[in-house]
């Protein structure tokens, strides 16, 4: 039955031409714009877990009520002694402990005078005991100037603040903050390196310090302001099952500076983001079914007036209109997996370009509060190759059977009739 | 009768009011107290911030209402910052960055070492009759020492605080409590007076704790170790130069 119907289309190709075309545009359009979507969330979830929210992520109560404001003053203590504790628990999860602080940066002249300055966000990050966190913060390919930090007491400085600022390398800074209990700090740095992340949000202030060097600055002796927790690979699923066993072994409500643990996605703007892609995703695939069908209804209505004989006379013959029906559904259905391939084939074609090239989009993203990268990519996934099947075939399948509906409304009786004219 | 009744009653409003002092008077007496041209200080300051207690030892010298200077002595960690205020200029300097920074906008409204009082506070002028204008509203008792209430209003435009209600104990003429309030009516800071002491013929507090009413924390004590009024003090100690030394 197969082959005969496949046979059919080929030798016919007005039967299947159009249709294969409708439906292998509108699935390479699908497998394009998931493939898109997927690689936004995925940059989305890498970038904000490199720079922000780890995979989980673990602080104070008192912290968390405020952690827009990164309040490193109601941040962790005895951190090295917790994160021994956490790396038996938790021994899949990587831990990073950092500071995140607010300061202002000055140059003095050579007289010790303030010679500029200006604001930048300060992160203390763990630069000496192994290189997992200056390869989680891609350090040595953001390095635009200098070198990275070789000693205590050197610093990084993003290339745009240096530029502002009219900083060189070697200058020694001072960075003045207050401390974990408020009292004025300064603290004198050497800029070793430059760097550019590509990433507005940094680009526009960052300095990268080690974390020895800012506890002491800040006074914040075995302190942290959070820990941040890296899964081998980012689960979603597996974070929300940490997070809760932790919180409740941990989370104390009586305790405003017991911990808690969060979750990447219910970090900052990050369940709404993709949420947001989820529902777009979900949109997007129903709009292409329902005008799919609507367009496949239409060009199988054109068909069924054109096979307006064939099917009189397939019915005059006695084939049943049942068998005929299911026989165009099986048509359809043989359209749908072949136009399906081909658009599925050519999206991932201009996926697979989309995600080694990218499209700079540094210009809209001037004002981005979000860590995100400038470049946009694709991301192919496993689901790329098969989620073009979902609307490629419903369409044309649903597209069948509303169109096919005309063969249960013909007459038997007028069919020879019919076939006369 | 009916005469005498209505005379009686016209008089009772000035019987009242004249059992209260005139509130200028009240501040005078405070500044009598509390102000000297010259003051040589070594206080101890405890923040109780909301994590930890932190115990500050500084030693401060006070020239007039424009010239002050404070180096504090411990811990180490603070040990060696000095202060300076000259006129309405304020410079600190941090000895682990031999840096010294002059503090002006916005940054004036931070904490002085995480204490409850803000570097606005430490700027104000110390004698309060010369900005405020006062009114005694009333009478009451605390920590049994009978207080005048006044009510203060500033009299000049740039002033940290625009009201103020002190509680001015009726013999010593010190505020043993106050409540100072900003420009919207919010309290912002209240200071109580735990202890007092006679320096000479003065009056003066020997334990006072601060508390900013928008912070969390249990506040901020100054314990007045040593005192010294119309001290000799070379006028080279209220320079930038000295903040170096």
């Amino acid at each position: 039955m197969l082959k005969f119907l496949a046979k059919g289309l080929l030798r016919d190709r007005t039967r299947s031409f159009f249709p294969i075309l409708i439906i292998a545009s509108g699935v390479m359009l699908t497998v394009l714009f998931f493939s898109w979507i997927n690689g936004y969330a995925m940059m989305l979830i890498a970038e904000n877990a490199r720079f922000e929210t780890g995979h989980v992520k673990i602080v104070t109560r008192a912290y968390k009520e405020l952690i827009d404001q990164k309040p490193y003053d109601l941040g962790l203590m005895n951190v090295n002694e917790r994160i021994e504790v956490l790396s038996s628990e938790y021994p899949q999860i990587y831990w990073q402990p950092r500071i995140y602080f607010g300061n202002l940066l000055d140059l003095p002249d050579k007289k010790g005078e303030t010679l500029s300055q200006g604001e930048v966000i300060g992160f203390g990050v763990d630069l000496f005991t192994d290189s997992y966190e200056q390869e989680l913060l891609n350090l040595k390919e953001a390095l635009s100037n200098g070198n990275l930090p070789t000693k205590q007491g050197e610093i990084l400085i993003s290339q745009e603040v240096a530029e502002k600022i009219g900083i060189n390398i070697n200058d020694v800074i001072t960075l003045i903050g207050s401390t974990m209990y408020g009292s004025m700090a300064m603290h004198n740095f050497t800029v070793s390196g430059m760097v550019r992340f590509g990433i507005q949000a940094m680009d526009r202030g960052a300095v990268i310090v080690d974390i020895a060097d800012v506890r002491l600055f800040l006074d914040m002796e075995d302190s942290a302001s959070e820990i941040l927790g890296f899964l081998p690979k980012y689960n979603e699923d597996t974070t929300f099952e940490i997070s809760s066993i932790f919180n409740k072994k941990y989370t104390n409500k009586d305790d405003e500076f017991s911990e808690i643990m969060l979750p990447l996605r219910t970090q900052g703007q990050m369940e709404f983001l993709l949420a947001t892609m989820d529902q777009r995703m979900g949109m997007f695939i129903f709009i292409f079914i329902f005008v799919m069908s609507l367009v496949l209804w239409n060009s199988g209505l054109m068909n069924g007036i054109r096979r307006y004989g064939e099917i009189g006379i397939r019915l005059a013959i006695g084939e049943s209109k049942g068998h005929i029906y299911r026989s165009l559904i099986l048509e359809s259905l043989l359209i749908g997996i072949v136009a399906t391939i081909i658009g599925t084939a050519i999206g991932l074609i201009f996926s697979y370009l989309l995600q080694n090239y990218g499209i700079d989009m540094s210009s809209m993203l001037k004002d981005a509060k979000v860590i995100m990268s400038t470049t946009m990519r694709a991301q192919v996934t496993p689901t790329s190759y098969f989620i073009g099947f979902i609307p490629g075939v419903f369409a044309s399948v649903i597209g069948a059977m509303v169109s096919g509906i005309g063969i249960y409304k013909r007459n038997t009786a007028q069919l020879f009739k019919e076939l006369e004219i | 009768m009916r005469n005498l009744i209505i005379t009686i009653l016209m008089f009772i409003p000035l019987i009242i009011f004249a059992e209260y002092p005139s509130g200028e008077m009240l501040l005078k007496k405070i500044d009598e107290n509390m102000y000297s041209e010259n003051i040589i200080s070594v206080s101890t300051m405890i923040i109780h911030s909301r994590r930890a207690t932190k115990t500050m030892k500084l030693k401060s010298w006070k020239n007039g209402d424009n010239s002050s200077f404070s180096e504090y002595l411990s811990p180490p960690k603070n040990a060696g910052t000095k202060m300076l205020k000259l006129d309405n200029n304020l410079w600190i300097y941090n000895p682990q960055a031999d840096r010294t920074i002059r503090i002006s906008g916005h940054m004036l409204r931070q904490s002085v070492m995480g204490s409850d009082l803000s570097y606005e506070d430490m700027m104000e002028e110390d004698e309060i009759s010369k900005i405020y204008q006062a009114e005694v509203i009333g009478e009451e008792v605390i920590n049994e020492a009978d207080c005048w209430i006044l009510m203060l209003t500033a009299k000049v435009a740039d002033v940290n605080y625009q009201t103020r209600k002190i509680w001015v104990d009726k013999t010593k003429y010190l505020a043993l409590r106050e409540e100072r309030f900003g420009k919207s009516g919010k309290l912002l800071k209240t200071t109580t007076i735990d202890e007092v002491f006679l320096v000479g013929k003065r009056w003066y507090p020997k334990k006072i704790m601060f508390k900013d009413v928008l912070k969390k924390g249990k506040g901020t004590e100054l314990i007045i170790e040593s005192i010294e009024f119309d001290a000799n003090i070379p006028a080279s100690i209220f320079s930038k130069a000295s903040l170096r030394k």
